[in-house]
Formats: structure tokens, sequence, C-alpha cells
């Protein structure tokens, strides 16, 4: 069962138990293999929307659908099969720090294997094959044995990319990929997420800070402010304005200005 | 308040101010007033002729105990052995209970705060309020005397304490691993399996190690009560005033306490 890759947001909310109204009937449309980047300040909704998207966290009301399927009204079973196809990266890595760097890329197949399967690592040879490749892809090849914690920040966020990939999922959903890495390794970071979403026909949605990072990589930008959509369209079309209305008001030329003299 | 303003319009700041200062005076005096009048009480019923003879019968009782007596070795051997046995097996036979009470008991694996929890905190705290002597006393009661009940006096004490720290261990764990397994499709099983127990296994070991380490300890006096080991061996010498005995047992009880501290700290010190 492939459903194509195509998201659906409809009046999607949440307002957590403080009060908080994290998200304000959110509509969101992303095409089959479109990566998005979702900007906005801390606190704007970003973390909370893809979270209901995956349903880590549990949406007030609105629908989620991915193809046909709709994921807001799904017993346990089947969301945890839904959950398969949407590979999910995170800020500050998320690995399991004391399982090697191998059971961490496999462990993006617990949703195929039985329990006594994954608990004895006896994972198919097919799926151990592809863990390789993806090692490969991903330039670890050679760290399959050393455990996540001895590993660097941009080789340990690797490891989470192979993680989501080995799902075949297709859909990523990325929580802020770069926040705890420095500006080279960051790029790098961006650059292999977008690479591989095109190679795979994948669409995904970018949480991210750096909003000259976002420009230089994604086909499409949404702002996000106080849980609804403040400005969405490409890259290059956002000016200091659009930034005032996603952020609010600062001098925003030098970010902007930053986005022209890498893109020339 | 501990800022005010000087005469001359400057702030002035001190620690306290007076009536916090006299307050704390206060306190100070009433603790050594209670402290002096329970040194009165014990005194008062203490009977001093035997404090002051206290030095000459302990040189007394010294002199009789030394040397030991090496020959009694050879009985000894099989009663050490079984305590050995209660405070490794007692512990192993906790950690299997200890460890699903403690999933049920941690706020964020529990299956319900509401029933189940509650019923996981009373075990740990009855098997915890509970020192493995008096359990040894009623084990020997019900089941009667002999290495079992010592065996199960030590399990029954290990289980609330083993349990209560694994709970803060499951409580404290990183929960951004646990969101990564679960985002990735796992049953519940699984992510326990991947995205808690890893997080916990030194805590497991260390507790485990810390636990029998103890437990060597509590094994050696549980005889006293009849529950098997050198313990027993220990009640029969003094109770015939054999001082050479009991010195040598004494002996053999350090040695074993001095050699489980190594062990433990070499397992900890290879696990962590």
């Amino acid at each position: 069962m492939y459903w194509g890759a195509m998201l659906r947001l409809e009046k999607l909310t949440k307002v957590y138990r403080t009060g908080d109204r994290a998200l304000d009937a959110v509509d969101l449309e992303v095409p089959n293999g479109q990566v998005v980047a979702l900007i906005g300040p801390s606190g704007a909704g970003k973390s909370t929307l893809i979270r209901c998207i995956n349903r880590l966290v549990e949406p007030s009301s609105g629908k989620v659908f991915i193809g046909d399927e709709e994921i807001t009204s799904l017993g346990a079973g089947a969301l945890r099969r839904a959950r398969r196809r949407m590979g999910m990266i995170f800020q500050e890595y998320a690995l399991v720090e004391r399982l090697t760097v191998m059971e961490n890329v496999l462990s993006g197949r617990l949703g195929y294997v039985g329990f006594w399967r994954s608990f004895f690592r006896k994972y198919p040879q097919s799926d151990v094959d592809e863990a390789f490749r993806l090692l490969d892809r991903v330039g670890l090849v050679e760290m399959a044995d050393k455990r996540a914690d001895e590993l660097s920040g941009g080789q340990r966020q690797r490891v989470g990319i192979a993680r989501a990939l080995i799902q075949n999922p297709a859909l990523l959903l990325v929580d802020e990929p770069t926040a705890s890495l420095d500006p080279k390794t960051s790029r790098q970071i961006m650059r292999l997420i977008c690479e591989l979403c095109e190679e795979r026909g994948l669409a995904a949605i970018i949480n991210i800070h750096d909003v000259a990072l976002a420009q230089m990589f994604v086909q499409r930008v949404i702002g996000l402010n106080k849980g609804a959509i403040a400005f969405d369209g490409a890259p290059d079309s956002m000016t200091e304005d659009t930034l005032t209305m996603i952020y609010g008001e600062e001098d925003w030329k030098a970010t902007i200005a930053k986005v022209e003299d890498e893109a020339a | 308040m501990p800022v005010s303003t000087l005469t001359d319009g400057r702030k002035a700041w001190q620690l306290r101010d007076r009536k916090a200062q006299l307050t704390r005076w206060f306190a100070y005096f009433a603790a050594v007033a209670v402290f002096m009048w329970c040194w009165k009480k014990i005194s008062d019923s203490t009977t001093w002729f035997f404090v002051w003879d206290a030095p000459r019968i302990a040189s007394d009782i010294g002199s009789r105990a030394f040397p030991p007596r090496w020959s009694y070795m050879e009985k000894l051997w099989e009663p050490l052995w079984d305590t050995l046995n209660m405070a490794t097996l007692g512990t192993l036979l906790a950690l299997v209970f200890a460890v699903p009470i403690a999933f049920l008991a941690a706020r964020n694996t529990t299956p319900s705060a509401v029933f189940v929890r509650p019923v996981a905190l009373l075990i740990i705290v009855s098997s915890r309020s509970i020192n493995s002597l008096i359990w040894a006393l009623l084990l020997v009661a019900i089941i009667g005397p002999g290495v079992l009940a010592g065996l199960l006096a030590i399990a029954l004490r290990s289980i609330g304490f083993c349990a209560k720290l694994l709970y803060e261990a499951i409580e404290e764990i990183d929960h951004k691993q646990v969101e990564a397994v679960t985002a990735t499709g796992a049953n519940p099983l699984q992510v326990m399996a991947y995205g808690i127990v890893p997080q916990i296994m030194p805590a497991f070991a260390g507790v485990a190690v810390f636990r029998w380490d103890i437990n060597i300890r509590e094994s050696t006096v549980l005889g006293l009560v009849g529950a098997g080991g050198i313990g027993v061996q220990m009640q029969a010498s003094l109770n015939t005033l054999a001082w050479p005995q009991v010195a040598l047992i004494l002996l053999v009880i350090l040695l074993a306490v001095i050699v489980s501290e190594w062990v433990s700290a070499k397992v900890r010190g290879a696990i962590i």
C-alpha cells in the first residue's frame, strides 16, 4: 500500500492543557516531493505542528491526511503502521545514546519487525543490507559498530537521517535539524536532507530557525506566527516585510542581504 | 528587609535583618537546650558503674578472644558459602520482582497513575519499612529455620530498595529518545526495549551490585534468628562464651565484606 505522499491539514488546532493555543485552525497542503521550510519565532507552534502530524502530540481538533488516509481518526495499531511512512529527524538527534550506530539505524525498522526479532537484534538480512547502503550514503559506514554517544554532532544527525530513511517513508518530518550544529555542518546536513528528498521523491517539512539557510535549500517557505500561517510562498519572494510579519519588528536587512550574497 | 536606607541616603545591605537574626539565635538556643535535657535523661538512666568498668571487661574479653581459634575454620566454610548464596540468590530474586514493579511505579511508564501506581508504591514502602532481620524472624516462624528463610528475607527487603532506585532512574530518562523510537511506528514493548531499557542499564547494574554488597553484610547476621548462614555459628559461639571462635567469625565476616566491596567497585567501574 503506497499512498501518494501528499500531506493535507484541515483546520488543525492544538490547545494545550495550560490553555496555550499552539495551533489555530491551520490549513496546509504539501504536494508529492515538495520540501517545505517552516519558520517562525520560538513558541509559534512549529514543533507542535509536525508532532501533530504523526500524533506524538494529539491534536485537539482538525484533520491530518496523508494521501487518502486520515491519520487523526486511526486507532493505535493503524497509527503505528501509518507512522512507519513518516520518518522523523530531531533537534539534538534523539539517538538512543547507549546503542550502536547500527542498532540506531535498524531501530527505524521497528514498525516492520516483531518484538522478539527486534529484542534479539535478528533483523532480516534485507534490512541490514539497506542499513549498510544508507550508512554508506551518509558517509558513516565505518562507524557502524561505534556507540552513538562516541559520535560528533554532525555524525549523529547523519545517523538520525539514516534511521528516518530506513523506514522507507513517504514524508519526512524534520524538527530543527541544525539547531546544535556549527554553520558548516548545518549546511552539509541541510544539503544531505534535501538531496535525499529529491533522490527518493520525498515530501518534507523542515522546522528551522535559520532563515538564510532555509532560503538556500527549500522550494517553499511557510511562516508560522502564534499558531497561524503568516506567510506561504517561494523563498526568493521573502522580503524584510515578510520577516517582520512572521517574527515582528527588527532590522532584517542583514539577514536578507546575506542570502543574496550567498546566492550570487 | 535586608536592604535599608542609611541617613545619608545610600543603601545598606546585610544578609539578614534584625528579626531574622534574633529568630536564628533563639533556634540555636532551643536546640542546645533540648540536647542538654536529653543528655541528662540518658545519664540518669545509665548505671555508670558498668560504664567505668567497661574498659576492663572489654580488655578481658579481648584477651580471651585472642588468638582466634583457627582450627574452627573447617566448620565455617559451609555456613560462609550459605551466607554468600543467601545474599546472591536473594538479590537475584529481588531483581526479578523489582524490575516490573519499578515500571509500574514510574510516572512515565505506569499503565495507570490512579490505580496501579499506588499499589506499586505500597509494595515498595512495605518492603522497605521492614528490616531484613525482622523479615527473617517472621519467615523462620512461617517456613521454619534454615537458608531458605534467610534467602527470602533478603529478597523481600531488597525488592523495595531496588524498585525504588530503578523507578527513580526510569523517571529521569531522556524523553526525546523515547519519542524518536515511538515515531518509527514501534509498539509499546519495542519502545520500552529500545527507548527506555538502554537508558536505565547503568542504573540497573549499579543498583544490583550495590544491593548485593549490602546483602552480603545483612546475611551474616540473619543466622542470629535462625535463618541460616554464618550467623548461626556466631550465635552458638556467643552462647557458649567461646570468644576465640567469635573472633575468628568476625575476621571471616570482615574479609567477606572487603571482598564484596572490591567486587562491586570493579563491576560498577566496568559498566558505567
